[in-house]
Protein backbone atom coordinates (compact mmCIF):
# COMPACT_ATOMS: atom_id res chain seq x y z
CA UNK A 1 0.00 0.00 0.00
CA UNK A 2 3.05 2.91 1.21
CA UNK A 3 4.75 1.36 -2.04
CA UNK A 4 1.93 1.63 -4.36
CA UNK A 5 1.87 5.48 -3.03
CA UNK A 6 5.34 6.29 -2.67
CA UNK A 7 5.79 4.49 -6.38
CA UNK A 8 2.61 6.53 -7.56
CA UNK A 9 4.22 9.93 -6.14
CA UNK A 10 7.53 9.24 -7.63
CA UNK A 11 6.46 8.86 -11.44
CA UNK A 12 3.39 11.75 -10.61
CA UNK A 13 6.23 14.23 -9.79
CA UNK A 14 8.67 13.48 -12.06
CA UNK A 15 5.79 13.92 -15.16
CA UNK A 16 4.89 16.61 -13.98
CA UNK A 17 8.79 17.65 -14.26
CA UNK A 18 8.72 16.82 -17.28
CA UNK A 19 5.27 17.89 -18.71
CA UNK A 20 5.22 21.18 -16.93
CA UNK A 21 8.18 22.96 -18.46
CA UNK A 22 7.42 21.90 -22.41
CA UNK A 23 4.00 23.14 -22.08
CA UNK A 24 5.30 26.31 -20.36
CA UNK A 25 7.72 26.69 -23.44
CA UNK A 26 4.78 25.55 -26.13
CA UNK A 27 2.18 28.47 -24.68
CA UNK A 28 5.12 30.73 -24.50
CA UNK A 29 6.22 30.59 -27.56
CA UNK A 30 3.02 32.47 -28.46
CA UNK A 31 2.77 34.87 -25.38
CA UNK A 32 4.64 38.27 -25.09
CA UNK A 33 7.35 38.82 -22.77
CA UNK A 34 5.24 40.32 -20.43
CA UNK A 35 3.16 37.91 -20.47
CA UNK A 36 4.73 34.87 -19.83
CA UNK A 37 6.82 36.80 -16.51
CA UNK A 38 2.60 37.20 -15.76
CA UNK A 39 1.40 33.82 -16.09
CA UNK A 40 3.85 31.55 -16.75
CA UNK A 41 0.92 28.26 -17.34
CA UNK A 42 -1.46 30.21 -18.69
CA UNK A 43 -3.15 29.35 -22.11
CA UNK A 44 -1.77 32.27 -24.15
CA UNK A 45 -3.84 34.31 -25.00
CA UNK A 46 -3.89 34.28 -28.43
CA UNK A 47 -2.20 32.06 -30.94
CA UNK A 48 -0.14 34.94 -32.58
CA UNK A 49 2.85 33.85 -34.87
CA UNK A 50 4.42 36.99 -33.49
CA UNK A 51 7.43 35.18 -32.53
CA UNK A 52 7.77 32.56 -34.84
CA UNK A 53 7.62 35.09 -37.58
CA UNK A 54 10.47 37.07 -35.89
CA UNK A 55 13.01 34.08 -35.53
CA UNK A 56 11.67 32.59 -39.00
CA UNK A 57 11.99 35.80 -41.38
CA UNK A 58 13.52 38.47 -38.36
CA UNK A 59 16.52 36.58 -37.53
CA UNK A 60 16.48 34.33 -40.24
CA UNK A 61 16.33 30.73 -38.61
CA UNK A 62 14.24 29.72 -41.79
CA UNK A 63 17.25 29.32 -43.57
CA UNK A 64 18.79 27.65 -40.50
CA UNK A 65 16.20 25.47 -40.78
CA UNK A 66 17.26 24.44 -44.30
CA UNK A 67 20.45 24.32 -43.75
CA UNK A 68 19.90 21.75 -41.19
CA UNK A 69 17.53 19.81 -43.50
CA UNK A 70 20.21 19.62 -46.29
CA UNK A 71 23.09 18.16 -43.84
CA UNK A 72 20.71 15.74 -41.93
CA UNK A 73 19.10 14.52 -45.33
CA UNK A 74 22.75 14.18 -46.66
CA UNK A 75 24.80 12.82 -43.91
CA UNK A 76 22.26 10.32 -42.43
CA UNK A 77 22.09 8.52 -45.52
CA UNK A 78 25.51 8.46 -46.90
CA UNK A 79 26.74 7.37 -43.22
CA UNK A 80 23.96 4.69 -42.75
CA UNK A 81 25.55 3.84 -46.61
CA UNK A 82 29.38 3.67 -45.68
CA UNK A 83 28.66 1.38 -42.75
CA UNK A 84 26.34 -0.96 -44.25
CA UNK A 85 29.18 -1.60 -46.68
CA UNK A 86 31.54 -2.50 -43.98
CA UNK A 87 29.05 -3.85 -41.57
CA UNK A 88 28.84 -6.29 -44.63
CA UNK A 89 32.29 -7.27 -45.56
CA UNK A 90 32.41 -7.58 -41.40
CA UNK A 91 29.77 -10.32 -41.43
CA UNK A 92 31.21 -12.26 -44.21
CA UNK A 93 34.75 -12.01 -44.01
CA UNK A 94 36.68 -14.76 -41.71
CA UNK A 95 39.15 -14.40 -39.23
CA UNK A 96 42.05 -11.78 -38.07
CA UNK A 97 40.75 -9.47 -40.98
CA UNK A 98 37.51 -9.50 -40.14
CA UNK A 99 38.28 -9.09 -37.09
CA UNK A 100 40.70 -6.08 -37.39
CA UNK A 101 38.53 -3.75 -39.46
CA UNK A 102 35.89 -4.31 -37.44
CA UNK A 103 38.44 -3.23 -34.14
CA UNK A 104 39.56 -0.57 -36.14
CA UNK A 105 36.29 1.11 -37.15
CA UNK A 106 34.63 0.86 -33.70
CA UNK A 107 37.72 2.05 -32.18
CA UNK A 108 37.28 5.47 -33.31
CA UNK A 109 33.88 5.71 -30.80
CA UNK A 110 36.60 5.91 -27.95
CA UNK A 111 37.61 9.13 -29.64
CA UNK A 112 36.01 12.04 -28.51
CA UNK A 113 34.71 14.98 -31.12
CA UNK A 114 36.07 17.67 -28.91
CA UNK A 115 39.29 16.33 -28.66
CA UNK A 116 39.68 16.31 -32.09
CA UNK A 117 38.76 19.92 -32.60
CA UNK A 118 42.25 21.54 -33.44
CA UNK A 119 43.51 19.13 -35.69
CA UNK A 120 40.54 18.68 -37.58
CA UNK A 121 40.03 22.25 -37.95
CA UNK A 122 43.44 22.22 -39.56
CA UNK A 123 42.71 19.63 -41.83
CA UNK A 124 39.37 21.30 -42.80
CA UNK A 125 40.78 24.08 -43.55
CA UNK A 126 43.60 23.00 -46.06
CA UNK A 127 40.76 21.35 -47.82
CA UNK A 128 38.45 24.24 -48.30
CA UNK A 129 35.64 22.69 -46.19
CA UNK A 130 35.35 25.52 -43.29
CA UNK A 131 32.52 27.76 -43.69
CA UNK A 132 30.18 25.66 -46.15
CA UNK A 133 27.24 22.47 -45.60
CA UNK A 134 29.88 19.80 -47.04
CA UNK A 135 32.35 20.26 -44.33
CA UNK A 136 29.76 20.08 -41.60
CA UNK A 137 28.14 16.86 -43.78
CA UNK A 138 31.87 15.30 -43.71
CA UNK A 139 32.08 15.68 -40.14
CA UNK A 140 29.09 14.37 -39.31
CA UNK A 141 30.12 11.20 -41.43
CA UNK A 142 32.89 10.72 -39.56
CA UNK A 143 31.96 10.99 -36.30
CA UNK A 144 29.28 9.17 -36.60
CA UNK A 145 30.42 5.99 -39.00
CA UNK A 146 32.35 4.11 -36.07
CA UNK A 147 29.28 3.68 -33.70
CA UNK A 148 27.47 3.06 -37.49
CA UNK A 149 29.45 0.31 -38.16
CA UNK A 150 28.92 -0.59 -34.69
CA UNK A 151 25.23 -1.30 -34.82
CA UNK A 152 24.95 -2.17 -38.43
CA UNK A 153 27.97 -4.75 -38.36
CA UNK A 154 27.29 -6.23 -35.34
CA UNK A 155 23.37 -7.00 -36.45
CA UNK A 156 24.79 -8.40 -39.85
CA UNK A 157 26.64 -10.44 -38.20
CA UNK A 158 24.31 -12.32 -36.23
CA UNK A 159 22.47 -13.09 -39.69
CA UNK A 160 22.67 -16.79 -40.34
CA UNK A 161 25.56 -17.56 -42.42
CA UNK A 162 23.39 -20.22 -44.75
CA UNK A 163 21.32 -17.21 -46.49
CA UNK A 164 25.01 -15.67 -48.09
CA UNK A 165 25.97 -19.19 -49.09
CA UNK A 166 23.05 -20.68 -50.71
CA UNK A 167 23.33 -17.29 -52.25
CA UNK A 168 26.92 -17.18 -53.70
CA UNK A 169 26.42 -20.97 -54.99
CA UNK A 170 24.11 -19.49 -57.23
CA UNK A 171 27.17 -17.40 -58.56
CA UNK A 172 25.73 -13.92 -57.05
CA UNK A 173 28.34 -11.88 -56.83
CA UNK A 174 29.15 -10.25 -52.85
CA UNK A 175 27.26 -6.92 -54.28
CA UNK A 176 23.64 -8.47 -55.36
CA UNK A 177 24.55 -10.24 -52.08
CA UNK A 178 24.67 -7.26 -49.95
CA UNK A 179 21.69 -5.49 -51.86
CA UNK A 180 18.72 -7.77 -51.73
CA UNK A 181 20.47 -10.42 -48.59
CA UNK A 182 21.77 -8.07 -45.91
CA UNK A 183 20.34 -5.10 -46.66
CA UNK A 184 16.38 -6.31 -46.43
CA UNK A 185 17.48 -8.42 -43.35
CA UNK A 186 18.81 -5.54 -41.75
CA UNK A 187 15.76 -3.27 -41.92
CA UNK A 188 15.25 -3.32 -38.12
CA UNK A 189 19.00 -2.43 -37.65
CA UNK A 190 18.68 0.19 -40.27
CA UNK A 191 15.85 1.70 -39.03
CA UNK A 192 17.12 1.75 -35.33
CA UNK A 193 20.83 3.18 -36.65
CA UNK A 194 18.74 5.75 -38.84
CA UNK A 195 16.98 7.29 -35.96
CA UNK A 196 20.24 7.24 -33.79
CA UNK A 197 21.66 9.11 -36.48
CA UNK A 198 19.04 11.73 -37.40
CA UNK A 199 19.12 12.83 -34.06
CA UNK A 200 22.80 13.47 -33.56
CA UNK A 201 23.26 15.11 -36.66
CA UNK A 202 20.07 17.51 -36.63
CA UNK A 203 21.09 18.25 -32.71
CA UNK A 204 24.78 18.60 -33.59
CA UNK A 205 26.59 22.10 -32.64
CA UNK A 206 30.16 21.49 -32.19
CA UNK A 207 30.84 21.34 -36.01
CA UNK A 208 28.79 24.38 -37.24
CA UNK A 209 30.33 26.52 -34.24
CA UNK A 210 33.72 25.03 -34.90
CA UNK A 211 33.53 25.79 -39.31
CA UNK A 212 30.93 28.05 -39.85
CA UNK A 213 31.42 32.06 -40.30
CA UNK A 214 28.64 33.41 -42.22
CA UNK A 215 25.05 33.81 -40.79
CA UNK A 216 23.79 32.08 -43.95
CA UNK A 217 25.67 28.66 -43.86
CA UNK A 218 24.14 27.96 -39.81
CA UNK A 219 22.53 25.21 -39.10
CA UNK A 220 19.40 25.16 -36.24
CA UNK A 221 21.11 24.60 -32.87
CA UNK A 222 24.20 27.00 -33.90
CA UNK A 223 21.56 29.90 -34.86
CA UNK A 224 19.44 28.95 -31.66
CA UNK A 225 23.28 29.89 -29.92
CA UNK A 226 23.48 32.84 -31.26
CA UNK A 227 20.03 34.21 -30.26
CA UNK A 228 21.27 33.19 -26.52
CA UNK A 229 22.89 36.31 -26.52
CA UNK A 230 21.61 38.51 -28.63
CA UNK A 231 17.68 37.54 -26.42
CA UNK A 232 19.21 37.33 -22.90
CA UNK A 233 15.50 36.97 -21.34
CA UNK A 234 13.33 37.32 -24.42
CA UNK A 235 12.00 33.89 -23.28
CA UNK A 236 9.37 34.11 -26.01
CA UNK A 237 11.51 34.40 -28.68
CA UNK A 238 14.22 31.94 -27.47
CA UNK A 239 11.01 29.28 -27.20
CA UNK A 240 9.88 29.51 -30.79
CA UNK A 241 12.90 28.70 -31.62
CA UNK A 242 13.34 25.75 -29.39
CA UNK A 243 9.76 24.52 -31.15
CA UNK A 244 11.22 25.02 -33.72
CA UNK A 245 14.71 22.99 -33.86
CA UNK A 246 12.27 20.52 -32.26
CA UNK A 247 9.68 20.13 -34.77
CA UNK A 248 10.80 17.70 -37.34
CA UNK A 249 12.37 15.25 -34.19
CA UNK A 250 9.35 15.73 -31.92
CA UNK A 251 6.81 14.90 -34.87
CA UNK A 252 9.47 11.54 -36.20
CA UNK A 253 9.23 10.62 -32.05
CA UNK A 254 5.63 10.56 -31.83
CA UNK A 255 5.90 8.15 -34.99
CA UNK A 256 8.80 5.92 -34.86
CA UNK A 257 8.86 5.97 -30.90
CA UNK A 258 10.16 2.39 -30.99
CA UNK A 259 12.79 2.76 -33.41
CA UNK A 260 13.94 5.87 -30.94
CA UNK A 261 13.86 3.65 -28.33
CA UNK A 262 15.88 0.95 -30.15
CA UNK A 263 18.36 3.52 -31.96
CA UNK A 264 19.19 5.32 -29.39
CA UNK A 265 19.39 2.40 -26.81
CA UNK A 266 21.79 0.74 -29.06
CA UNK A 267 24.11 3.73 -29.36
CA UNK A 268 24.52 3.82 -25.45
CA UNK A 269 25.51 0.28 -25.12
CA UNK A 270 28.16 0.99 -26.70
CA UNK A 271 30.18 0.84 -23.67
CA UNK B 1 31.45 -7.94 -28.52
CA UNK B 2 32.44 -11.22 -26.78
CA UNK B 3 29.34 -12.97 -28.08
CA UNK B 4 29.85 -12.55 -31.62
CA UNK B 5 33.60 -13.95 -31.36
CA UNK B 6 31.89 -16.92 -29.64
CA UNK B 7 29.62 -17.32 -32.39
CA UNK B 8 32.21 -17.21 -34.97
CA UNK B 9 34.37 -19.62 -33.08
CA UNK B 10 31.47 -21.80 -33.12
CA UNK B 11 30.43 -21.45 -36.94
CA UNK B 12 34.39 -21.94 -37.89
CA UNK B 13 34.30 -25.87 -37.24
CA UNK B 14 32.15 -26.84 -39.73
CA UNK B 15 33.21 -24.20 -42.08
CA UNK B 16 36.66 -26.46 -42.20
CA UNK B 17 35.25 -29.45 -42.65
CA UNK B 18 33.46 -27.89 -45.84
CA UNK B 19 36.64 -26.18 -47.57
CA UNK B 20 38.66 -29.48 -47.39
CA UNK B 21 35.79 -31.21 -48.70
CA UNK B 22 35.44 -28.74 -51.28
CA UNK B 23 38.71 -28.08 -51.91
CA UNK B 24 39.43 -29.31 -55.30
CA UNK B 25 36.19 -27.39 -56.43
CA UNK B 26 36.12 -24.10 -56.53
CA UNK B 27 35.02 -23.56 -52.51
CA UNK B 28 31.51 -22.05 -52.68
CA UNK B 29 32.10 -20.92 -49.14
CA UNK B 30 35.65 -18.80 -50.13
CA UNK B 31 35.69 -15.06 -49.51
CA UNK B 32 35.07 -13.68 -53.00
CA UNK B 33 38.15 -11.05 -53.35
CA UNK B 34 35.57 -8.16 -54.18
CA UNK B 35 34.56 -8.18 -50.54
CA UNK B 36 37.82 -6.50 -49.73
CA UNK B 37 36.32 -3.37 -51.58
CA UNK B 38 33.48 -3.36 -49.34
CA UNK B 39 34.79 -1.57 -46.11
CA UNK B 40 37.46 0.82 -48.24
CA UNK B 41 35.37 3.63 -47.88
CA UNK B 42 34.97 3.21 -44.32
CA UNK B 43 38.44 2.57 -43.09
CA UNK B 44 39.60 5.41 -46.07
CA UNK B 45 37.71 8.01 -43.49
CA UNK B 46 38.16 6.69 -40.03
CA UNK B 47 42.28 6.46 -41.29
CA UNK B 48 42.64 10.07 -43.12
CA UNK B 49 39.83 11.99 -41.04
CA UNK B 50 39.89 10.63 -37.38
CA UNK B 51 42.93 8.97 -36.66
CA UNK B 52 45.58 11.20 -38.92
CA UNK B 53 43.99 14.20 -36.93
CA UNK B 54 44.13 12.33 -33.83
CA UNK B 55 47.99 11.52 -34.17
CA UNK B 56 48.53 15.31 -35.23
CA UNK B 57 47.30 16.17 -31.85
CA UNK B 58 50.42 14.71 -30.31
CA UNK B 59 52.00 16.64 -32.93
CA UNK B 60 50.62 19.98 -32.63
CA UNK B 61 50.47 19.23 -28.72
CA UNK B 62 54.80 20.09 -27.88
CA UNK B 63 54.59 23.07 -30.57
CA UNK B 64 53.49 26.75 -29.46
CA UNK B 65 51.67 27.05 -32.84
CA UNK B 66 49.27 29.74 -33.28
CA UNK B 67 47.52 28.19 -35.95
CA UNK B 68 47.67 30.57 -38.76
CA UNK B 69 51.83 31.36 -39.23
CA UNK B 70 54.08 28.70 -40.67
CA UNK B 71 56.59 28.97 -37.73
CA UNK B 72 56.44 27.22 -34.82
CA UNK B 73 58.72 26.29 -32.03
CA UNK B 74 58.33 22.19 -30.69
CA UNK B 75 58.65 23.36 -26.90
CA UNK B 76 58.41 20.15 -25.67
CA UNK B 77 56.03 19.41 -22.29
CA UNK B 78 56.04 22.67 -21.91
CA UNK B 79 51.94 22.94 -22.75
CA UNK B 80 51.71 20.17 -20.24
CA UNK B 81 53.01 21.78 -17.40
CA UNK B 82 51.38 24.97 -18.07
CA UNK B 83 48.11 23.56 -18.07
CA UNK B 84 48.89 21.47 -14.70
CA UNK B 85 50.85 24.23 -12.97
CA UNK B 86 50.65 27.81 -14.30
CA UNK B 87 47.11 27.91 -16.07
CA UNK B 88 43.89 27.82 -13.02
CA UNK B 89 41.37 28.22 -15.73
CA UNK B 90 42.79 25.06 -17.05
CA UNK B 91 42.92 23.80 -13.52
CA UNK B 92 39.39 25.02 -12.52
CA UNK B 93 37.70 23.50 -15.66
CA UNK B 94 39.51 20.16 -14.85
CA UNK B 95 38.54 20.26 -11.25
CA UNK B 96 34.91 21.34 -12.65
CA UNK B 97 34.90 18.68 -14.92
CA UNK B 98 35.52 16.03 -12.27
CA UNK B 99 32.88 17.02 -9.99
CA UNK B 100 30.24 17.40 -12.91
CA UNK B 101 31.04 13.70 -13.94
CA UNK B 102 30.79 12.23 -10.61
CA UNK B 103 27.63 14.16 -9.93
CA UNK B 104 25.67 13.03 -12.54
CA UNK B 105 27.10 9.38 -12.92
CA UNK B 106 26.19 8.69 -9.27
CA UNK B 107 22.40 10.90 -9.63
CA UNK B 108 21.57 9.63 -13.28
CA UNK B 109 22.31 6.06 -12.72
CA UNK B 110 20.49 5.88 -9.32
CA UNK B 111 17.66 7.57 -10.63
CA UNK B 112 17.48 6.02 -13.87
CA UNK B 113 17.29 2.52 -12.02
CA UNK B 114 14.36 3.80 -9.55
CA UNK B 115 12.61 4.68 -12.43
CA UNK B 116 13.34 0.94 -14.34
CA UNK B 117 12.75 -0.53 -11.12
CA UNK B 118 9.03 1.66 -11.00
CA UNK B 119 8.40 1.20 -14.93
CA UNK B 120 9.61 -2.49 -15.27
CA UNK B 121 6.07 -4.07 -16.59
CA UNK B 122 4.65 -3.58 -19.86
CA UNK B 123 1.32 -1.62 -18.73
CA UNK B 124 -0.34 0.29 -20.48
CA UNK B 125 0.25 3.32 -18.61
CA UNK B 126 4.00 2.29 -17.75
CA UNK B 127 4.78 2.22 -21.76
CA UNK B 128 2.80 5.73 -21.59
CA UNK B 129 5.27 7.15 -19.23
CA UNK B 130 8.57 5.46 -20.11
CA UNK B 131 8.43 7.49 -23.52
CA UNK B 132 7.72 10.89 -21.29
CA UNK B 133 10.64 9.97 -19.45
CA UNK B 134 12.89 9.23 -22.71
CA UNK B 135 11.53 12.39 -24.32
CA UNK B 136 14.20 15.25 -23.69
CA UNK B 137 16.59 12.61 -24.90
CA UNK B 138 15.59 13.84 -28.30
CA UNK B 139 15.68 17.61 -27.66
CA UNK B 140 18.97 19.50 -28.87
CA UNK B 141 21.17 20.58 -25.70
CA UNK B 142 20.82 24.17 -26.90
CA UNK B 143 16.61 23.51 -26.43
CA UNK B 144 17.32 22.03 -23.27
CA UNK B 145 19.42 24.21 -22.42
CA UNK B 146 17.06 27.44 -23.10
CA UNK B 147 14.30 25.72 -21.33
CA UNK B 148 16.56 25.24 -18.13
CA UNK B 149 17.34 28.76 -18.45
CA UNK B 150 13.78 30.24 -18.02
CA UNK B 151 13.17 27.45 -14.96
CA UNK B 152 16.73 28.34 -13.29
CA UNK B 153 15.33 32.39 -13.78
CA UNK B 154 15.87 34.09 -10.78
CA UNK B 155 13.19 37.23 -11.31
CA UNK B 156 11.39 35.20 -13.66
CA UNK B 157 11.87 31.94 -13.83
CA UNK B 158 9.77 28.75 -13.51
CA UNK B 159 11.43 27.50 -9.98
CA UNK B 160 10.61 30.71 -8.02
CA UNK B 161 7.45 31.28 -9.39
CA UNK B 162 6.44 27.47 -8.21
CA UNK B 163 8.12 28.17 -4.92
CA UNK B 164 6.74 31.69 -4.53
CA UNK B 165 2.95 30.08 -5.31
CA UNK B 166 3.19 27.47 -2.31
CA UNK B 167 4.57 29.45 0.30
CA UNK B 168 8.37 28.09 -0.09
CA UNK B 169 9.51 31.54 -0.47
CA UNK B 170 12.52 30.65 2.05
CA UNK B 171 13.46 27.97 -1.07
CA UNK B 172 13.98 30.36 -3.58
CA UNK B 173 17.50 30.81 -5.40
CA UNK B 174 19.50 32.55 -7.75
CA UNK B 175 20.47 28.92 -8.87
CA UNK B 176 22.84 29.91 -12.27
CA UNK B 177 23.48 33.25 -10.73
CA UNK B 178 25.54 31.23 -7.27
CA UNK B 179 28.99 30.43 -8.69
CA UNK B 180 29.03 27.89 -5.69
CA UNK B 181 26.03 26.17 -6.68
CA UNK B 182 25.42 26.95 -10.38
CA UNK B 183 27.32 23.58 -11.41
CA UNK B 184 25.26 21.31 -9.33
CA UNK B 185 21.88 23.24 -10.92
CA UNK B 186 23.53 22.23 -14.60
CA UNK B 187 23.66 18.62 -13.30
CA UNK B 188 20.66 18.58 -12.34
CA UNK B 189 19.66 19.89 -15.98
CA UNK B 190 22.21 16.96 -17.05
CA UNK B 191 20.16 14.39 -15.11
CA UNK B 192 16.70 15.67 -16.24
CA UNK B 193 17.92 15.38 -19.65
CA UNK B 194 19.07 11.67 -20.41
CA UNK B 195 17.98 9.76 -17.31
CA UNK B 196 14.96 8.87 -19.55
CA UNK B 197 17.84 7.16 -21.47
CA UNK B 198 19.17 5.07 -19.24
CA UNK B 199 16.08 3.74 -17.55
CA UNK B 200 15.72 2.38 -21.33
CA UNK B 201 18.91 0.56 -20.64
CA UNK B 202 17.74 -0.46 -16.98
CA UNK B 203 14.45 -2.05 -17.92
CA UNK B 204 16.21 -4.21 -20.61
CA UNK B 205 18.39 -5.63 -18.23
CA UNK B 206 15.69 -5.85 -15.26
CA UNK B 207 13.10 -7.75 -17.72
CA UNK B 208 15.88 -10.51 -18.27
CA UNK B 209 15.84 -11.24 -14.56
CA UNK B 210 13.48 -14.70 -14.43
CA UNK B 211 10.75 -13.79 -12.57
CA UNK B 212 11.03 -17.59 -10.52
CA UNK B 213 13.69 -16.01 -8.77
CA UNK B 214 11.88 -13.28 -7.03
CA UNK B 215 9.11 -16.16 -6.34
CA UNK B 216 11.29 -18.70 -5.00
CA UNK B 217 13.02 -15.35 -2.91
CA UNK B 218 9.47 -14.37 -1.61
CA UNK B 219 8.85 -18.38 -0.79
CA UNK B 220 12.18 -18.32 1.77
CA UNK B 221 11.03 -15.13 3.39
CA UNK B 222 13.02 -12.44 1.68
CA UNK B 223 11.98 -8.94 2.03
CA UNK B 224 12.01 -6.41 -1.05
CA UNK B 225 15.06 -5.06 0.05
CA UNK B 226 17.20 -8.28 0.18
CA UNK B 227 15.79 -9.05 -3.08
CA UNK B 228 16.85 -6.07 -4.68
CA UNK B 229 20.30 -6.81 -3.15
CA UNK B 230 20.96 -10.60 -3.77
CA UNK B 231 18.87 -10.58 -7.30
CA UNK B 232 18.15 -7.54 -9.11
CA UNK B 233 21.72 -5.91 -8.17
CA UNK B 234 23.69 -8.23 -9.45
CA UNK B 235 21.36 -9.28 -12.30
CA UNK B 236 21.85 -5.69 -13.69
CA UNK B 237 25.18 -5.17 -13.23
CA UNK B 238 25.94 -5.76 -16.88
CA UNK B 239 23.87 -2.94 -17.43
CA UNK B 240 25.07 -0.68 -14.70
CA UNK B 241 28.01 -0.87 -16.44
CA UNK B 242 26.63 0.87 -19.52
CA UNK B 243 24.97 2.96 -17.59
CA UNK B 244 28.25 4.02 -16.05
CA UNK B 245 30.16 4.23 -18.89
CA UNK B 246 27.95 5.92 -21.08
CA UNK B 247 27.34 8.35 -18.94
CA UNK B 248 30.53 9.56 -17.88
CA UNK B 249 31.75 10.09 -21.82
CA UNK B 250 28.40 12.05 -22.19
CA UNK B 251 28.92 14.28 -19.01
CA UNK B 252 32.50 14.79 -20.23
CA UNK B 253 30.79 15.30 -23.28
CA UNK B 254 28.41 18.35 -21.86
CA UNK B 255 29.83 21.23 -24.11
CA UNK B 256 26.52 21.79 -26.01
CA UNK B 257 24.66 22.04 -22.51
CA UNK B 258 26.75 24.14 -20.77
CA UNK B 259 27.36 27.07 -23.38
CA UNK B 260 23.74 27.06 -24.22
CA UNK B 261 23.00 27.26 -20.49
CA UNK B 262 25.91 29.68 -19.51
CA UNK B 263 26.56 31.67 -23.21
CA UNK B 264 29.95 31.38 -24.75
CA UNK B 265 32.69 31.15 -23.19
CA UNK B 266 31.15 30.52 -19.80
CA UNK B 267 31.97 31.89 -16.95
CA UNK B 268 34.35 29.98 -14.84
CA UNK B 269 31.77 28.13 -12.36
CA UNK B 270 30.51 26.36 -15.22
CA UNK B 271 34.15 26.00 -17.46
CA UNK B 272 34.38 22.48 -18.27
CA UNK B 273 37.30 20.82 -19.98
CA UNK B 274 35.27 20.55 -23.44
CA UNK B 275 34.63 24.55 -23.32
CA UNK B 276 37.90 25.23 -22.16
CA UNK B 277 39.83 23.58 -24.93
CA UNK B 278 37.29 25.43 -27.08
CA UNK B 279 37.86 28.99 -26.27
CA UNK B 280 42.08 28.32 -25.71
CA UNK B 281 41.67 27.05 -29.98
CA UNK B 282 39.56 30.01 -30.24
CA UNK B 283 42.32 32.33 -28.48
CA UNK B 284 44.27 31.25 -31.51
CA UNK B 285 46.77 28.82 -28.92
CA UNK B 286 46.67 25.73 -31.65
CA UNK B 287 49.26 23.84 -30.19
CA UNK B 288 48.39 24.69 -26.15
CA UNK B 289 44.40 23.59 -27.19
CA UNK B 290 46.08 20.64 -28.77
CA UNK B 291 47.82 19.56 -25.53
CA UNK B 292 44.81 20.03 -23.60
CA UNK B 293 42.58 18.06 -25.68
CA UNK B 294 45.17 15.31 -24.77
CA UNK B 295 45.03 15.40 -20.80
CA UNK B 296 40.67 15.35 -22.29
CA UNK B 297 41.05 12.37 -23.54
CA UNK B 298 43.51 10.78 -20.97
CA UNK B 299 40.74 11.53 -18.10
CA UNK B 300 38.24 9.72 -19.96
CA UNK B 301 40.43 7.11 -20.26
CA UNK B 302 41.20 7.27 -16.82
CA UNK B 303 38.07 7.91 -15.53
CA UNK B 304 36.56 5.03 -17.40
CA UNK B 305 39.20 2.75 -16.36
CA UNK B 306 38.89 3.63 -12.68
CA UNK B 307 34.72 2.71 -12.86
CA UNK B 308 35.63 -0.77 -14.49
CA UNK B 309 37.87 -1.69 -11.75
CA UNK B 310 35.12 -0.43 -9.08
CA UNK B 311 32.55 -2.35 -10.92
CA UNK B 312 34.02 -4.99 -11.03
CA UNK B 313 34.59 -5.50 -7.53
CA UNK B 314 31.21 -4.75 -6.12
CA UNK B 315 29.47 -7.94 -7.90
CA UNK B 316 32.33 -10.09 -6.46
CA UNK B 317 32.12 -9.05 -2.94
CA UNK B 318 28.35 -9.74 -2.95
Amino acid sequence: MLASISRRAILGIYALIIIIPLTVVGFGSFKSTQELFEGPFSLPRSLSPANYAEVIGGQDLGSSFWNSVIVTAVSVPVTLFIASLAGYAVSRLKGFVSWAIFGFLVLGMAIPAQANMVPLYVLFGRLGLLDNLQGLILANVVSTLPIAVFILGGFMRTLPKELYEASSIDGTGPWKTYASIALPLSTPSIAAAAIFLFVIHWNELLYPLLFIQSPGNRTLPLALLSFQGEFQTNYPLLFAGVMLASLPVVVAYIFLQRYFVAGITAGASKG
Amino acid sequence: MSTHTGMAAKRKAPDRRMESATKKRRSPTRVNPALYLFPLPAVAVIAFFLVMPTLQAFQYAVTDWNGFSAAFDYVGVDNFIRAFTKDSLFTNALTNNLKFVLLVVIAQTAFSLVLALLLTKNSRGGILLRALFFFPTILSSVSVAFIWKFIYDPNFGLANSVLGATGLQGLQGSYLGDSNQALYWVAVTQVWFHAGQMMVVYIAGLQSIPRELYEAAEMDGANKWQQFKSITWPFVAPATSIVVAYTTVQSFKAFDLILGIAGNPPKSSLDILSTRIYSTFANSEFGYAAAQSIIFMAMIALVTWIQRRLLRLTPKGE
